[in-house]
């Protein structure tokens, strides 16, 4: 009864947390740096990772479906899983979970840091709201660097796919017809469904991550706890909300 | 040291509360701990208030309500009039807090960390927020320390950067949260000259937390005493020279005596 009261305080706090952000909205035109130097942090630090990530996503798909699929030599058909699942599923899950493990715990670390030694009392006692400079920019950011890390991420593992169907002997698989399935199969819509997931769960991910940071108190020992709740929380956020945005996408 | 004259300040523009601060009947729970506990007084526009009390008194609590940190679990403050936990308090009047541990931003450098303010609140332009921030450093005789980031800094520097910023608010109000702990003698006075200098000169009202009876007997124009979440004394500071309460007494007087120590409670 505890952990469900915790559980439904926190999300309505994540919630209160948005509107007030959201509130600031006016302001984004002002905070353009602040918005550029999360899409740095968000985007381009996450960026190498994303691209070795998906690329052995991508090959070991094509690898695990070329090896069921030779039985029935249906390797041919390679191309459409591995774009179909990369665009609609892998990708943006995949960029969701680096998201929370890598930025999710940094945002949540240095707010909790900001919360605890009293950062977060001064701007309050500035005038200056949390929600507006601490919170928007990065909400902001996500949603501008998580489609682009959902393409980067797609394209990657498709090509780790194609890779793969062209080195390894059972498969055999060139990369014009890999690509040629991939086109076939892979429609506007998929890519686009997949990029709506990713901004739901990188949302989702920074704003509970923020939530969390934001509501630490306590001292360092708190701060590592709240890093940790943050990360299982945006895991457990992006399994659960992965199943939802699926279904109202399909 | 080639410390500056407070005469300098007058640089710094603000205009006066009107009523000043109101506390009626406030108490404070946090759980099952009470840590305020009925405590009521005013302090009037351009006052300096020295509020004294033991450690875990409910000092720097009492503190948070007036700036609006913390929400009374009863009772109520005012600000010139103004509820301070309502937002648009901090738009009518200026505040400031001295954090006891400075509260500088840490990502931020000493500069950027006075610049915040008026730049977030656009009060100028890049030249005159510069001004003003160099100006707010010169005072506290931490101008070399603009470029540094604050981890770089001693304690003391900490607490003379975070007494800039809030100068760099204008405040009308400023709280103070033990100013001139981890300073050394000579800019412990200096701090307690600035703190009388905004008052004479543009009436800023002080609210000053601290346990350095010398400060209280500078610089305030009245002294309370909270003990246990109780406001047990106020009056001039001139009580303080040979207080009836002994409670207070103890506290400004202590007398070590090892055959009969505190801690006796200790040993059980």
């Amino acid at each position: 009864m505890k952990q469900l009261r915790s559980i439904l305080e926190g999300i309505g706090s994540a919630i209160f947390l948005m509107l007030r952000s959201a509130s600031f909205v006016g302001t984004i035109p002002s905070q353009f740096a602040r918005v550029i130097e999360q899409c740095y942090l968000i985007g381009y630090t996450t960026l190498p990772i994303v691209a070795i990530l998906c690329f052995f996503v991508g090959s070991v798909l094509a690898l695990q479906a070329g090896y069921s699929m030779q039985d029935f030599q249906a390797q041919q058909f390679i191309g459409s899983l591995v774009g179909l699942s990369m665009a609609r599923e892998l990708g943006p899950m995949m960029v969701s979970i680096l998201l929370a493990g890598r930025v999710g715990s940094a945002v949540t670390a240095e707010l909790a840091s900001m919360k605890v030694y009293q950062e977060v009392d001064a701007l309050v006692t500035m005038n200056i709201s949390p929600e507006r400079i601490l919170v928007l920019p990065r909400l902001v950011a996500v949603l501008v660097m998580m489609p682009v890390l959902t393409i980067i991420a797609n394209l990657v593992g498709w090509y780790g796919g194609a890779v793969v169907c062209r080195y390894t002997g059972f498969i055999a698989i060139g990369p014009e017809s890999y690509f040629a399935a991939v086109r076939h199969v892979v429609k506007f819509k998929d890519v686009f469904d997949g990029m709506v997931k990713a901004e739901v769960f990188g949302f989702a991910v920074v704003l509970v991550c923020c939530n969390i940071g934001l509501n630490t108190r306590g001292g360092p020992r708190e701060i590592g706890a709240s890093v940790t709740r943050a990360v299982v929380a945006s895991l457990i956020l992006i399994l659960v909300l992965d199943y939802f945005v699926t279904k109202v996408l399909i | 040291m080639d410390l500056p004259q407070p005469s300098h300040i007058p640089h710094v523009t603000g205009d006066a509360l009107t009523t000043g601060v109101a506390i009626e009947g406030l108490s404070k729970s946090f759980g099952s701990l009470r840590v305020l506990k009925d405590v009521s007084f005013t302090v009037k526009p351009g006052e300096i208030f020295v509020l004294m009390g033991p450690s875990g008194s409910g000092k720097s609590v009492l503190l948070r309500h007036i700036i609006g940190l913390e929400a009374p679990t009863e009772g109520r403050v005012l600000v010139d009039g103004h509820d301070p936990m309502v937002e648009d308090t901090r738009g009518h009047v200026r505040m400031a807090l001295v954090f006891q541990d400075g509260a500088l931003f840490n990502s931020l450098s000493v500069y950027d960390n006075l610049a915040l303010y008026p730049r977030e609140h656009r009060l100028g332009s890049e030249a005159e927020i510069r001004e003003r921030v160099m100006h707010a450093l010169q005072i506290l005789s931490v101008e070399k320390a603009a470029s540094k980031l604050p981890s770089d800094l001693s304690g003391g520097m900490k607490k003379r950067v975070s007494i800039a910023r809030a100068l760099v608010i204008q405040p009308q109000l400023l709280l103070y949260d033990e100013p001139t702990s981890e300073l050394d003698p000579v800019m412990a006075a200096t701090i307690d000259e600035i703190i009388a200098t905004l008052k004479d000169e543009i009436r800023v009202t002080s609210i000053v937390v601290s346990h350095d009876r010398d400060l209280a007997l500078s610089i305030a124009d009245r002294v309370g005493f909270l003990m246990d979440g109780r406001l047990i004394h106020i009056g001039p500071p001139s009580g303080l020279k040979a207080p009836e309460d002994p409670r207070i007494a103890d506290f400004l007087n202590p007398k070590i005596d090892i055959r009969n120590p505190r801690f006796k409670s200790l040993e059980a």
